[in-house]
């Protein structure tokens, strides 16, 4: 298989969406243009496991094709770089699976396979985990809520940054954040390898109550196909675009 | 291969179940449960009066990549590293929902810190030696075992020897470390890459032996690099080993070999590069043996004056 580029959408939140379209739809619109939507959910330290308004959380990355998990502040490093390997490792196999229904028939997939060739198949996947290139866009919440925990989700993108870096495939980083007073989403850092400069990019900011996750899902996925001529939409519907060369 | 968001991971087996494959038709009855990682549980089975470790998961692609790697280790000749691997199959539970496994040899054995316990500060050094060993084995058919930790470590006896047990983090040299903690990750510790080179488990190495030294496991703080130093400072278990320590933070082994030969030297003694800690001993034996001939003279003295006392004796009696 051919070197090709994966995309992501990281959202990191700590509550519910309340304005605009809802955020599960527009996680669906993505998964359809090859683009995967992952969600961590950051809980205060003196929160509990189920708070409300946080089954959004899995609700979104289910119907985005991604993973999700709700973490405390203190594992948060671990998990947003566990998250991100585990949606690449999911949408390849998702790619993998299309490709053995196609030469075994339709009901053959992974699981059905017997384990010495799942085994096989896994080098493949594994592979080309290590070697395909890498678009992460975060999107990270930074309503009032939001705001003491923005220095951990700094550290957790640096983090981020150094283990998909350890890999073989280019990387691509942008953050935004959202909400912003004129648009849905602002930008704090334009598509980069390295995450060096992130520690200047985080605003001050404490706006106001509102969290609308759906308008900024929607126009970060247009952050895609803006960057270049060759953009995403080319092969919208691929999960894993095939750059040809 | 979609991940199935429904599957809980089966954590509560009871005694007695008897798990069956799907493609082989081998039976395993379940004694207890031995512990549990992020992709599964190991179980304590039996089959046939053998013991076995059989590893149940939910994400077959996990389970799968594990099995992957206990295979290479199983084409290494001689040596074993890590446990050896028996069986991988599915079970098809009565209410139809399938879990992919493996099963392993059972290792009976002790956690590091506990065996560590009560005996002599020398073990340390042993056990680390022998881990350096199995360490530059694996190195050297290309593989970083990455999540080197105190959880994955096992002592086996008679005679006492550390093994590798979990192989989850088993990463290719030049690849990105497959899983970590963080406690012995040297990204965490702004110690270096997560790129898996042989020194990457060279650092988690001294981290094993940091959390032994001190009891348990401790955060970065603000200075990582600081902290680390700090603590290095306070433990006395690890003086012998603090420039050792310090120089696989710094990356400079490049090989487990070049380490295990200067731990090596430490344990076996003085030698050239620790001439410097050693004055001090050698003054005190240089001392001491002063103190023995002290006590010769005093013997001669003695003897003399006797001899001296006799002749006088006998003259007078004479």
């Amino acid at each position: 298989m051919k070197k090709g580029t994966l995309k992501q959408i990281l959202l990191l939140t700590d509550g519910c969406s309340n304005q605009g379209e809802d955020p599960v739809a527009i996680a669906a619109l993505a998964n359809d243009q090859g683009i995967t939507v992952n969600v961590i959910g950051i809980l205060d330290d003196d929160q509990s496991e189920q708070p409300e308004g946080l089954e959004e959380v899995e609700a979104i990355a289910m119907s985005g094709g991604g993973v999700s998990q709700i973490v405390y502040q203190k594992a948060l490093s671990q998990t947003v770089q566990m998250v991100t390997k585990q949606a690449m490792t999911q949408t390849l196999q998702g790619v993998v699976n299309q490709e053995l229904k196609q030469i075994l028939g339709e009901k053959q997939t992974f699981e059905e396979l017997p384990p010495d060739k799942r085994g096989e198949v896994m080098e493949v996947v594994e592979d080309l985990g290590e070697t395909c290139d890498l678009e992460v866009l975060v999107l990270v919440d930074t309503s009032a809520s939001m705001t003491p925990k923005l220095s951990t989700v700094k550290e957790a993108l640096f983090d981020l940054s150094l283990s998909l870096n350890a890999r073989s495939g280019n990387n691509r980083f942008s953050i935004f954040c959202f909400p912003n007073k004129m648009k849905p989403i602002h930008k704090l850092m334009d598509w980069t390898p390295e995450l060096d400069g992130i520690s200047k990019v985080f605003p001050k900011l404490a706006s106001g109550g509102i969290t609308p996750t759906g308008p900024a899902l929607k126009e970060a996925m247009y952050q895609f196909g803006k960057k270049s001529l060759f953009g995403s939409m080319k092969h919208a519907s691929e999960p894993y675009e095939e750059t040809g060369y | 291969m979609q991940v199935n968001h429904t599957k809980k991971l089966v954590t509560n087996l009871k005694r007695g179940t008897i798990i069956r494959g799907k493609w082989n038709g081998t039976q395993y009855q379940v004694i207890q449960k031995l512990g549990e990682g992020a992709c599964g549980i190991v179980y304590l089975c039996e089959r046939n009066g053998v013991y076995t470790a059989l590893k149940i998961g939910t994400d077959s692609s996990r389970i799968i990549t594990e099995v992957n790697v206990l295979k290479t280790f199983q084409k290494v000749q001689g040596k074993r590293l890590g446990p050896s691997l028996l069986d991988v199959d599915d079970w098809v539970t009565p209410a139809g929902v399938t879990y992919p496994y493996y099963v392993m040899e059972y290792l009976k054995g002790q956690e590091l810190a506990s065996f560590l316990h009560g005996r002599g500060k020398e073990w340390l050094g042993v056990m680390m030696l022998q881990l350096l060993s199995d360490l530059e084995e694996l190195h050297e058919q290309g593989w970083v075992f990455g999540d080197l930790k105190t959880d994955n470590l096992l002592v086996t006896s008679p005679p006492p020897k550390l093994r590798l047990i979990d192989v989850g983090g088993t990463t290719k040299i030049g690849r990105a470390i497959k899983e970590y903690t963080e406690f012995y990750d040297r990204g965490y510790w702004q110690g270096g890459s997560r790129k898996a080179d042989p020194a990457y488990d060279l650092f988690a190495l001294t981290m094993v032996m940091m959390e032994v030294a001190h009891g348990r496991r401790f955060e970065r703080g603000a200075n990582p690099q600081q902290t680390l130093e700090k603590k290095l400072q306070q433990l006395e278990l690890l003086k012998p080993y603090r420039r050792l320590i310090k120089k696989a933070w710094h990356g400079e082994y490049s090989s487990s070999y070049e380490m295990k030969k200067e731990l090596s030297s430490i344990l076996n003694g003085p030698s050239k590069y620790k001439m410097m800690e050693n004055r001090h001993t050698r003054v005190s034996r240089r001392k001491e043996a002063r103190k023995t001939s002290f006590a010769a003279a005093e013997l001669g003295v003695i003897f003399l004056s006797l001899l001296l006392f006799y002749f006088l004796f006998s003259i007078i009696a004479w």
